[in-house]
Parts: structure tokens; C-alpha cells; sequence
């Protein structure tokens, strides 16, 4: 039987790891992810989880060390935050072209300089290009959910490739919520033990990270016509969780009062959960309004989101980061898809949140009417930034 | 010499074809020594056969199935090593292009 659970976020991610039962864990604490690794070793102390628990001397170790235990077909877990997952950049690609499986959870946290704390979403994008599925998640439920389908995904024969599953540092890792905590006898038989041929064996030596002078472009092309696949098996995966533990979470990306709506704002995280609830009041008021919960940045949502843009008159997109020179990280994605349509939508890309800035209920419902006036051919800036302390001039 | 031969290389007819991840150990393609600049060669009347050289070279290439130490040179990469670590100097690096006199 599930069980009702009080848990922080991170707690929430110990949970879903010990049910998912790793054997091997290698992680280096780094605000906000480290109560996570804190709670797992706390299992693996307590004979609750049984797996190899490795303190290693960075996060570049951790991945490396992942990558190692992955490599003789260990199921493994690690996780990391901000500064901690760009010291781990190099090992990223090296695990994707490799096709390992690594479950990694990234406690999304701002990158110096100036030096912060709180949350937003450079971190993780700017690794989008590594060859990792990405997704992000709304709460703690979602994030413990994510964990489990995140194992589920990645070792499928038809995927073997890593996922980073996100989740926004304090917001989510710090505050705490009630969580379904599944039954590991459920749990098992959704996720059963990993096997793999993609590992080195005694019995039949391999090697792993070799050279392919010649061959190297085609091995990533095969790597991304895989990838292309990807979208089928999480919506897959999502069905099945969803029939066994009641909860789903519509796969690549949730449609939130998107059928009729004239203008939609895409999110990407916990601020969906705000957006959602400025959806609701401005629908009372009839104002056609929808909200777009990126769930996947990798693999990219590319049929969800045209089929969303030919609808609607205009999309926001709301970024948590900024590619300095240029816009928000998943505005230049979502454009991208958007200029395939014969008439595109307005678009205006909204950047807030950064080093954790407040996005208010009140700001939200501003993007929506600036959403609404640009649908009634009003002229609009293209990027503007959201609950700014002092006036700007572009 | 125990190494892997060198096998004929055809790329995959398709992409799919493409190994995932590991592949069979061993599996070499072509002979992997063009950079050299000095080759390590062994003067048997002084070599005892302690195999130090053996034991110390980083790409295995120095076979001892024989009755004489034998270097392959299609994949020594003439680092020296073997030359630098032998107690009796029985290896003298030889310049490539040039006849290594008696």
C-alpha cells in the first residue's frame, strides 16, 4: 500500500531513490540539493537501501565515478546543483555518447557571478547540448514521480541515454508538501532490474569510450535519431504510471485550459503552479487564457508545441534565464518550432526569476495582458523582463 | 604476439547498424604507429631477459611468446620508456629513416 508522506522536495527525491533501489550512489553536496544526498546516505547507513554509497571529491568525481559503476551495468544515482553540474559538464557528454543510463537530480540553482543562492534555470539549460533528457517538474510529487519513470526511460533498450531530472532549488528542494509515497512491491514491478548488454563483462571483454576516428559522426547521428524516439516512450511510460499509481502527468508537456485559448504562457517548473492559478482567475473573468508546462526540454516537444502555436494569436514564453547576447533559453527553442508554421503567432519571451526573483501572481497576470493587447495587434517589446527593481532602457 | 590483428574495417550499411556503447574489446582496424620518431631496438647479445621492458612499455607491443623479446612495431609509438627503464642497456632508441648500426 501507498503511503501519505510530509517531505521537503529533496527528501521526496531520497524517497523515490531508495524505492528505486540503485547500486551504486556517488554525490557531492551542494546547496540546495544537499539534503538529498544526506537522506539517501542516511538509508544506506540504515540498511534500508542497499547500495554502494561513494563520498567522492567533486562533482566532476561524482559523474565520472557514476559513469564508472554505470559502465559494468550498476543502475546509478547521482545529483548536483548550479556551479556543482557545470564543474561536471565534461563528464556529461562522455555518459550520453556512451549511452549510459545515469539518473542525475539537478536542484536548480543561478550560476555566479554575482554569487546567489536561489533559483532559477541557467544551470541546467545551459547543458541542454550534453545528450541528456531533461525534465523539469512542478512539485515535490511530481519530482518523487519523475524519479522513478526517470529509470523507467532511460534504461529502455530503445532510449539508453541519461536523465536529469529537475527541480527548482528551495522552492521545491526546501519547502515541504504531503507526497504519495508508492509500495516498493508496486514500485518493483513497475521498474524492474536493469540489464544491459552496454556494459563491459569478463566473459565477453568490451570496451567502452573508444576511438572512432572515422565513425564518430555517425555515431551521433545514431544517437539523436534515437533521441528523436524518445517523445513516444515517455508518453508510454506516463500511461503506465499513471495506470498503476494514478498519477499523470500528460508526457511531453501539459495543456493547461490550452483548447480554446487565445494566448498561452509556457513555464517550465515550479512556476507553473502560479501560472495555473492566475489561469483560473482570469478565466473567471473570460479572459482566453492557457498555460503550457514544459515538462521536456530534451528531448524538445516540437509536434506539442506547433500544434499548440497554430491555435492560439500569441505565446509567452517565460524564461528563467537569459543567453547573454541574445534571449531566453527556450524562447529561441520554442521559436525555432514556431517558424515552421506558415503564420506564426506573436510572441513575446518574458525573462524573470533570475537568482530566484519573485514571479508573482500580479506579474503573471501582466504577461497575460500583455499577451492579450499583442493578440489584438497591439505593438509589443519582444523580450522584456519581468518584476524588475528599477526601469530599463533597451 | 598475442595482440588482436588488424581486421578488415566495412562501416555499417546503416546507422542502426552502429554499435550502442561498448563494443567488443579488441577491436582494431589499423595499425597505429605513424607519429613515431624513435624506435626502440633491442640488442639480443646483451638483453638477460628480465622483461622490464615488458612489464614497464604502456602499449603492450613488446611480445615475449618467443624465444627473443620482440617489439611490434606497428604499434609502439617510441615513447622509450623500455630504452629509459632497462638495467642493462640492451635497447638503444634508433631515429627512424636511419639504419641502427651494429
Amino acid at each position: 500500500m501507498s503511503k501519505k508522506i510530509f517531505v521537503s522536495g529533496d527528501e521526496a527525491v531520497a524517497e523515490a531513490v531508495r524505492l528505486a533501489k540503485p547500486h551504486v550512489i556517488s554525490a557531492y553536496p551542494i546547496t540546495p540539493q544537499t539534503v538529498a544526498v544526506e537522506r539517501i546516505s542516511d538509508f544506506v547507513e540504515d540498511g534500508t537501501l542497499k547500495a554502494e554509497y561513494l563520498h567522492v571529491e567533486s562533482e566532476h568525481s561524482a559523474m565520472s565515478a557514476a559513469m564508472g559503476a554505470a559502465a559494468v551495468g550498476a543502475r546509478t544515482f547521482t545529483a548536483t546543483s548550479s556551479q556543482g553540474l557545470l564543474y561536471m559538464s565534461e563528464v556529461l557528454p562522455y555518459v550520453s555518447g556512451a549511452r549510459f543510463p545515469i539518473v542525475m537530480m539537478n536542484a536548480n540553482r543561478t550560476l555566479a557571478t554575482p554569487w546567489a543562492l536561489l533559483s532559477d534555470h541557467r544551470d541546467s539549460l545551459s547543458q541542454l547540448d550534453s545528450g541528456w533528457i531533461q525534465v523539469y517538474c512542478e512539485d515535490a510529487q511530481e519530482t518523487l514521480d519523475m524519479i522513478l519513470q526517470a529509470y523507467r526511460i532511460s534504461e529502455d533498450p530503445r532510449v539508453m541515454a541519461p536523465m536529469m531530472v529537475n527541480l527548482d532549488g528551495f522552492v521545491l528542494t526546501h519547502t515541504y508538501e504531503m507526497v504519495e509515497l508508492p509500495a516498493q512491491a508496486e514500485v518493483d514491478a513497475f521498474l524492474p532490474a536493469y540489464t544491459t548488454i552496454n556494459r563491459m563483462d569478463l566473459d565477453d571483454p568490451k570496451t567502452v569510450c573508444y576511438a572512432a576516428m572515422n565513425d564518430y559522426m555517425e555515431f551521433h547521428m545514431k544517437q539523436e535519431l534515437d533521441m528523436r524516439k524518445v517523445p513516444s516512450v515517455i508518453e508510454e511510460v506516463d500511461r503506465l504510471y499513471g495506470d498503476k499509481f494514478g498519477r499523470y502527468y500528460d508526457g511531453m508537456v501539459e495543456q493547461y485550459l490550452c483548447d480554446d485559448a487565445e494566448v498561452v504562457l509556457v513555464t517550465l517548473g515550479s512556476v507553473t503552479g502560479t501560472a495555473r492559478v492566475v489561469v483560473d482567475a482570469m478565466r473567471k473573468e473570460g479572459h482566453k487564457v492557457g498555460l503550457v508546462k514544459l515538462r521536456y526540454m530534451r528531448p524538445f516537444p516540437r509536434e506539442e508545441i506547433l500544434d499548440i502555436a497554430s491555435r492560439v494569436r500569441a505565446i509567452g514564453v517565460l524564461d528563467k534565464d537569459i543567453s547573454v547576447g541574445y534571449e531566453g533559453i527556450v524562447f529561441t527553442n520554442v521559436n525555432s518550432t514556431v517558424a515552421d508554421l506558415e503564420t506564426s503567432p506573436g510572441r513575446i519571451n518574458f525573462i524573470g526569476g533570475l537568482g530566484g526573483r519573485n514571479i508573482s501572481k500580479e506579474n503573471t497576470r501582466g504577461m497575460f495582458n500583455e499577451l492579450l493587447e499583442l493578440a489584438r495587434g497591439e505593438k509589443k517589446e519582444k523580450i522584456q523582463f519581468v518584476n524588475a527593481r528599477c526601469e530599463y532602457h533597451g | 604476439m598475442d595482440r588482436p590483428k588488424v581486421v578488415k574495417y566495412t562501416p555499417p550499411e546503416c546507422v542502426e547498424d552502429y554499435p550502442l556503447g561498448a563494443f567488443q574489446a579488441g577491436h582494431l582496424v589499423q595499425k597505429n604507429a605513424g607519429w613515431r620518431v624513435f624506435r626502440p631496438v633491442i640488442d639480443h647479445d646483451k638483453c638477460i631477459g628480465c622483461l622490464r621492458c615488458f612489464l614497464v612499455c604502456p602499449d603492450g607491443v613488446i611480445d615475449k611468446s618467443g624465444e627473443k623479446l620482440e617489439i611490434d612495431y606497428d604499434f609502439c609509438k617510441g615513447c622509450g620508456v623500455c630504452a629509459y627503464e632497462c638495467k642493462v642497456n640492451a635497447i638503444r632508441m634508433v631515429k627512424e629513416g636511419e639504419e641502427a648500426d651494429e
